[in-house]
C-alpha cells in the first residue's frame, strides 16, 4: 500500500555531516528496524521521514510521491515518541482525538475512532484520565493509540520501549508485534538500540553506522552472514570474537593461521589465489565455540572469568596481551569449576567468518 | 564627612553586621552549645548549669530590667503595662522551654548534638528576618488599624470609613483601580507571552528581550518622567516635543493635553505600568515556554497542528499555572500603584487611585484616620490575591 523510497539522502547540520547517501527501499507492510550505536543518526533518519527534520539532500518518496517538502501532517505518517510526548493537559480521550479534531472530523466520527482504538489497546477505563495518572505502560499505549486513530500509512516508532522497565518492555514488544500482525498492510519503521527488539520485531533490519547504512537484511541474514566486522560485532550478544590471522590456503574453503601460534582454522568461506598471505580477521560467535580435546588446530587459552547464567556458561579467556579484548565462549548448560583451566576451543568451518579489510569474504565485489 | 563615605560606611556596617551575626551565631551554636562530640553524664550536667546561667538567666534578667525600666513599677497596672508584662513573661517562658532542648540530661552522643544543632540552625537564619518583618510589617498593620478607628476630632469608631465611603473621590479611586486591575495585568501578561514566544526563535531574540526587560530596571518615577515627556504638549504653532503629539499633529490633529483627557488619561497612565511590567511577564513566561517538552510540540506538528493551534492548544495550556502566577503578581503591583499617578497627574482629571488617595489624605490633608482607613481598604483588596498567588506559586514549585 505505502512503500517508502529513500534516494541518496544526506543530512548535515552546518558543516557536520550526520548521514550521507542513504539509499533504501521499504516495501508496503514491512516492519523495518533501524539499529545502530548511539549517535549514528538513526533517530535523525526517522525524524526526516516524519518531516520533523529538513532533508539536506536526496529525495524521500512515500507511496511514489516525493514528500521532501510536504508538512508532516500530510505525509500519512504517525509517530510514537521516545518520551511518549502526551499532551499533559489533555485527557486520554482528548490526546487521541486531537489530530482528528484538527482534521475537523465530526464528533461522532471522532468518538467512534477513539473508542475503537481504546478498545484495541485496553484503554477504555482510562479515557477520562490525565496522562500523569497513568502508568508508564499505559502512557505508551496512549501514544500508540494516538497513532492508530489517525489510520496512517506509515507508523514511526522512536525507541518506544526505552523508558519502560524490563518486564513491561517484553510485554509491550509483544503487543507491538501483535499490532503489526493486525495491520498487515501498514508499514512500520522502528528505531531502537536494543538488538533483541530488532531481532524479534523486524522483517528487515537496517544497521546504521558511520553516517551510512552498514547492512540491510532479515534478522537471520545479519546474524548468519554479516557483511562486515561492524555488523558482525553489533548483532549478537556477547559480541563476535575476532582473531587476527593470515590466510595460508585458498580455494572453496579457506585456512587461516591465527596470530600468536593459536593454530590454523578452517572456514567454509571461499577465497581467491590472490588472498594467499593476506592479513584477515577471523570472526567466531561465542556460541559457536566448542570445547575439544584435540590440542591440534584449536585455540588454547586459560579461563580468566566464568559467568554461570544457568542455561549457558560464559567463559572469558585470558588474552595474549594484557588489555586486549578477551575471547568469549558461550557453552550451553552448566559447567562447574572451569576457572583457571586451560582449554582447547574449536568451531565448525561453516561458523567461521573471515573479514579482509573489515569486509566479509562472502560480500567482496558486491 | 562626605555623604558617599557615610553611605559606604553604612554598607560596610550593615553587610558586616549580617555576616558577623550569621558567623558568630553559628559559631556559638557549633562550638559551645552543641559541639559535634559525645558528652558524659557529668559533662552534660556541668554544661547545663553553666548554660542556664549564661544563656537563659542573664537574658531573662535583662528582659525583666528592660521591662521595668520601660514601664516602672506603678505602670504595671495600666493596660499597656499588662500587655508588655504578658510579652515579657512569654519570652521568659520560651527561653526556659529551650533549655530542655539545648541541654540534655545524662549521656549524649555526637549524633544527638549534631541533629539538635541542625534543628536550631534554621531559626538562627530566620530570626533577623522575623524580627525585621515583625517590626516593619506586622506592627504597622495593627497600628494602621488602630489609627483608622480614631477620628480627627478624637472620636473612636468607624467614622473614618463612613466618611470615606461618602466621598466621591474615593469611589473614583475605586473605579480607576478596578480599571487598572482589569487592563494592566491582562495587557502585560499578553504582551509578555507574545514577546516571549516571538523572540524565542530569533537570532537577535536576546537583544529584543533585553530591550523589553530594560524598563524593569527603571524606577516608576523615572518611567513616569519619561512618559510625561512622551505625552508633553506645546501650543499648535510651536514644534511639539512630545512624541505622541508630534505623531498626532503630523497626522493632522490638534495638539492635545493627553493627561487631562477624561477617562483616556487613565489608559495613558496604565501604558506606563504595562511598559514596565511586560518585561517581568516576558522573563517568567519565556522560562516557562522553554520548559515545555519539545516532543509534545513535535507530536502536535505530526498531528497536523498549525503554529496558532500549537501556541494556543499545546503551549499555553501547559504553562497556564505560570500565567496565573504572573497575572496575580502583576495584579498585586497594580493594586498598590502610586508613583505613576502621583508623578504624572497626582490624581487630577479623574485619575485618582486608592494609594494616591491614601497619600492625599494622610500627608496632604493630615487626616491620619481617613488615610489609614484607605490603607486598610487596599490591604483588604490585596490579601486574597496575595494568598491565591502564594498558593499558585507553591503548586508551581511542586
Amino acid at each position: 500500500m505505502a512503500g517508502l523510497k529513500l534516494t541518496s539522502i544526506d543530512k548535515s547540520y552546518g558543516d557536520v555531516d550526520v548521514l550521507k547517501d542513504i539509499n533504501l527501499d521499504i516495501e508496503a507492510g514491512e516492519l523495518i528496524v533501524f539499529v545502530g550505536p548511539s549517535g549514528c543518526g538513526k533517530s535523525t533518519l526517522l525524524r526526516m521521514i516524519a518531516g520533523l527534520e529538513k532533508i539536506t539532500g536526496g529525495t524521500l518518496e512515500i507511496d511514489g510521491l516525493v514528500v521532501n517538502d510536504v508538512p508532516p501532517a500530510q505525509r500519512g505518517i504517525a509517530m510514537v515518541f521516545q518520551s511518549y510526548a502526551l499532551y499533559p493537559h489533555m485527557t486520554v480521550f482528548d490526546n487521541m482525538a486531537f489530530a482528528l479534531k484538527l482534521a475537523k472530523l465530526s464528533k461522532d466520527e471522532i468518538d467512534t475512532a477513539v473508542r475503537k482504538a481504546a478498545d484495541i489497546l485496553q484503554l477504555t477505563p482510562y479515557l477520562d484520565r490525565l496522562p500523569k495518572a497513568l502508568s508508564g505502560g499505559q502512557r505508551q499505549r496512549v501514544a500508540i493509540g494516538r497513532c492508530i486513530v489517525r489510520d496512517p500509512k506509515v507508523f514511526l516508532f522512536d525507541e518506544p520501549l526505552s523508558n519502560l522497565d524490563a518486564a513491561l518492555r517484553v510485554a509491550t514488544r509483544l503487543e507491538i508485534a501483535q499490532l503489526k500482525e493486525s495491520m498487515p498492510d501498514r508499514t512500520m519503521i522502528y528505531v531502537t538500540h536494543d538488538q533483541v527488539e530488532a531481532m524479534t520485531l523486524a522483517s528487515r533490519i537496517v544497521v546504521l553506522a558511520d553516517k551510512g547504512i552498514s547492512q540491510v537484511g532479515t534478522p537471520l541474514e545479519l546474524y548468519e552472514t554479516p557483511q562486515n566486522e561492524f555488523v558482525a560485532q553489533f548483532i549478537g550478544s556477547p559480541a563476535m570474537n575476532l582473531f587476527a590471522g593470515e590466510i595460508v590456503a585458498t580455494g572453496e574453503r579457506t585456512s587461516i593461521a591465527l596470530e600468536g601460534g593459536h593454530g590454523v582454522v578452517q572456514s567454509a568461506y571461499p577465497s581467491q589465489e590472490g588472498d594467499l598471505g593476506a592479513k584477515v580477521n577471523v570472526g567466531i560467535r561465542p556460541e559457536d565455540l566448542a570445547l575439544t580435546d584435540d590440542p591440534e588446530n584449536s585455540y588454547t587459552a586459560t579461563v580468566d572469568v566464568q559467568e554461570n547464567l544457568g542455561e549457558v556458561t560464559l567463559l572469558f579467556f585470558k588474552p595474549d596481551s594484557p588489555g586486549a579484548e578477551p575471547v568469549i565462549a558461550k557453552l550451553p548448560g552448566i559447567h562447574r569449576g572451569l576457572k583457571g583451566e586451560t582449554l582447547n576451543l574449536s568451531a565448525a568451518p561453516e561458523k567461521v567468518h573471515v573479514f579482509r579489510d573489515g569486509i566479509s569474504l562472502l560480500y567482496r565485489g558486491t | 564627612m562626605h555623604p558617599a563615605l557615610q553611605g559606604l560606611i553604612t554598607i560596610v556596617i550593615g553587610v558586616g553586621g549580617c555576616v558577623g551575626y550569621f558567623y558568630f551565631s553559628n559559631f556559638l551554636l557549633d562550638r559551645f552549645l552543641l559541639p559535634a562530640r559525645a558528652f558524659t553524664a557529668a559533662e552534660t550536667a556541668a554544661r547545663r548549669r553553666l548554660g542556664l546561667i549564661f544563656l537563659f538567666a542573664l537574658p531573662t534578667l535583662l528582659i525583666l530590667a528592660l521591662y521595668l525600666s520601660g514601664t516602672g513599677l506603678s505602670g504595671i497596672a495600666s493596660g499597656w503595662g499588662l500587655f508588655w508584662l504578658l510579652v515579657v513573661l512569654a519570652l521568659i517562658f520560651g527561653l526556659w522551654r529551650l533549655t530542655g532542648f539545648v541541654f540534655a540530661t545524662g549521656e549524649t552522643t555526637a549524633g544527638h548534638n549534631i541533629s539538635h544543632a541542625n534543628m536550631i540552625r534554621p531559626w538562627l537564619f530566620l530570626l533577623p528576618a522575623i524580627l525585621a518583618l515583625g517590626l516593619y510589617l506586622t506592627y504597622p498593620v495593627f497600628e494602621t488599624l488602630r489609627l483608622s478607628l480614631i477620628h480627627r476630632n478624637g472620636g473612636v469608631g468607624i467614622g473614618n470609613y463612613t466618611f470615606m465611603f461618602g466621598e466621591q473621590k474615593f469611589w473614583e479611586a475605586m473605579r480607576n483601580n478596578m480599571l487598572w486591575l482589569v487592563v494592566v495585568p491582562a495587557m502585560s501578561t499578553a504582551f509578555g507571552l507574545i514577546v516571549a514566544q516571538l523572540t524565542d526563535r530569533l537570532s537577535w531574540g536576546n537583544i529584543a528581550k533585553m530591550l523589553v526587560f530594560m524598563p524593569m530596571a527603571i524606577s516608576m518615577v523615572g518611567a513616569s518622567v519619561i512618559w510625561k515627556l512622551v505625552y508633553e504638549s506645546r501650543p499648535a504653532e510651536v514644534e511639539q516635543i512630545g512624541v505622541l503629539n508630534a505623531l498626532w499633529v503630523g497626522m493632522g490633529g490638534e495638539p492635545q493635553q493627553w493627561l487631562t483627557l477624561p477617562v483616556w488619561n487613565n489608559f495613558f497612565l496604565m501604558v506606563v505600568l504595562i511598559w514596565i511590567q511586560t518585561g517581568f511577564a516576558m522573563v517568567i513566561l519565556s522560562a516557562a515556554l522553554r520548559g515545555i517538552p519539545e516532543e509534545t510540540v513535535e507530536a502536535a506538528i505530526v498531528d497536523g497542528a498549525g503554529p496558532f493551534q500549537i501556541f494556543f492548544k499545546i503551549k499555553v495550556p501547559q504553562i497556564m499555572s505560570t500565567i496565573v502566577v504572573v497575572w496575580t503578581t502583576i495584579t498585586l503591583v497594580v493594586l498598590k500603584v502610586f508613583d505613576i499617578v502621583f508623578t504624572m497627574t497626582n490624581g487630577q482629571w479623574g485619575t485618582q487611585v486608592l494609594a494616591n488617595y491614601m497619600y492625599d489624605k494622610m500627608f496632604r490633608a493630615n487626616d491620619w484616620g481617613t488615610g489609614s482607613a484607605a490603607a486598610m481598604v487596599i490591604m483588604l483588596l490585596v490579601t486574597p490575591i496575595l494568598v491565591w498567588n502564594v498558593r499558585n506559586a507553591r503548586k508551581e514549585m511542586r
